[in-house]
């Protein structure tokens, strides 16, 4: 029970790991997404990417600019063209 | 025959020589392991953002795609854009990219299309202008950053795409080095813009929900996309150039130990003949004696 997240910018692989939730704030509102989220695909603005591990944990935010987030069969991806941990 | 002193100063002036590519030869393989890392790391990006394009570019098509990707209806005016090296010292890699351009540009123009460029990077600018007067105007300067990174790319890419909004093209070709191993890295040529339809996978997965619409993400992606093809040339740019710094250096290494052994064994030669000379006339003068 957990969503594949990967994070990936120009540079590198900024993450790759199994979450619980992730938080992505996209262009037309934020939306968290889950394991078993339906195939969705959005562009993001700048702003914070929002982690949560485990079930009620404290999220880790990733400030990303300029890119998009594609929800698959195998998981999250946010594909950003600048990233501050 | 040179004389022992010339000799001496001769094999000297090889060394130092040699000491010097042979520096070059060890700080190009340091920086290649470096620059090989890089360009690995981009590539789950690039490989990533085109499979999204394909998925994307299958579902907009006709008149709503936008001209990034459908061109603007002309390919009379071709701009290449030559990616080169800012230094030296790396073979013949930069002869090779410049006549790989040159070569496109003369097909280009025998179909009786315009050809201009755009240039980055320095070692290309003197040889196409002399070929192509007139027609290098625009370029990039890399040659004040240490390693272009995404920055750079960014630069490049958003001029370009800025130049094809203003219609002073129609069509872009990318010329650059493809990094194969430090022996081999071949220049080759890509089409930058309008952005090539990607091969759309024929299985039309579970229905994607879009927001906003596909086109409004398209147009978003396109200009993403031609910027990581732009990273990518220079990613590779970086390897290739010290690839081949390192093979055109270790040649160079081994070429001043041959002429240090030659001229070693000249210089031992004439001092040998040197000192037998000195001695038949001794020997002479005490014979006379």
């Amino acid at each position: 029970m957990a969503l594949h997240f990967e994070l990936v910018t120009p540079a590198k692989l900024v993450r790759s790991e199994d979450v619980y939730m992730v938080v992505v704030p996209g262009t037309e509102g934020e939306f968290g997404v889950l394991e078993g989220h339906a195939p969705f695909m959005s562009t993001i603005r700048d702003g914070a990417v929002q982690v949560f591990r485990t079930a009620g944990a404290a999220p880790e935010t990733i400030q990303v600019r300029g890119g998009f987030a594609e929800v698959g069969e195998n998981g999250l991806t946010v594909l950003a063209e600048h990233v501050e941990a | 025959m040179a004389s022992l002193k010339e000799l001496k100063g001769r094999i000297n002036s090889v060394k130092s020589t040699q000491k010097i590519t042979k520096a070059k030869q060890m700080v190009a393989a340091a920086k290649l392991r470096k620059a090989q890392a890089a360009a690995e790391a981009a590539r789950p990006y690039a490989t990533r953002l085109s499979a999204v394009m394909a998925s994307l570019a299958g579902k907009v098509s006709g008149d709503s795609a936008p001209k990034l990707l459908a061109g603007n209806g002309s390919d009379k005016r071709h701009l290449l854009v030559v990616v080169n090296t800012d230094k030296g010292l790396c073979g013949g890699l930069n002869s090779n990219i410049v006549k790989e351009a040159r070569n496109q540009a003369r097909a280009l123009e025998a179909q009786g299309k315009d050809v201009s460029f755009y240039l980055v990077g320095k070692k290309g600018r003197a040889p196409l202008s002399r070929d192509f007067p007139g027609k290098t105007g625009e370029g990039f300067d890399t040659g004040n950053v240490r390693t272009p990174g995404f920055t750079e790319a960014e630069a490049i890419a958003a001029e370009l795409v800025a130049l094809f909004d203003a219609g002073m093209f129609d069509v872009a070709h990318l010329i650059a080095p493809v990094f194969k191993s430090a022996l081999a890295q071949d220049p080759v040529t890509q089409q930058l813009i309008p952005v090539p339809a990607p091969a759309t996978s024929a299985a039309a997965d579970a229905v994607v929900e879009y927001e906003p619409d596909e086109e409004a993400i398209l147009a978003e992606l396109l200009p993403r996309y031609v910027k990581t093809q732009v990273f990518g040339a220079l990613l590779e740019r970086e390897a290739s150039e010290q690839g081949a710094s390192m093979t055109a250096m270790d040649n160079a290494t081994r070429n001043a130990g041959d002429l240090i052994n030659k001229l070693t064994i000249q210089y031992n030669r004439s001092r040998q003949a040197a000192i037998t000379t000195e001695l038949i006339e001794i020997i002479a003068g005490a014979e006379a004696l």
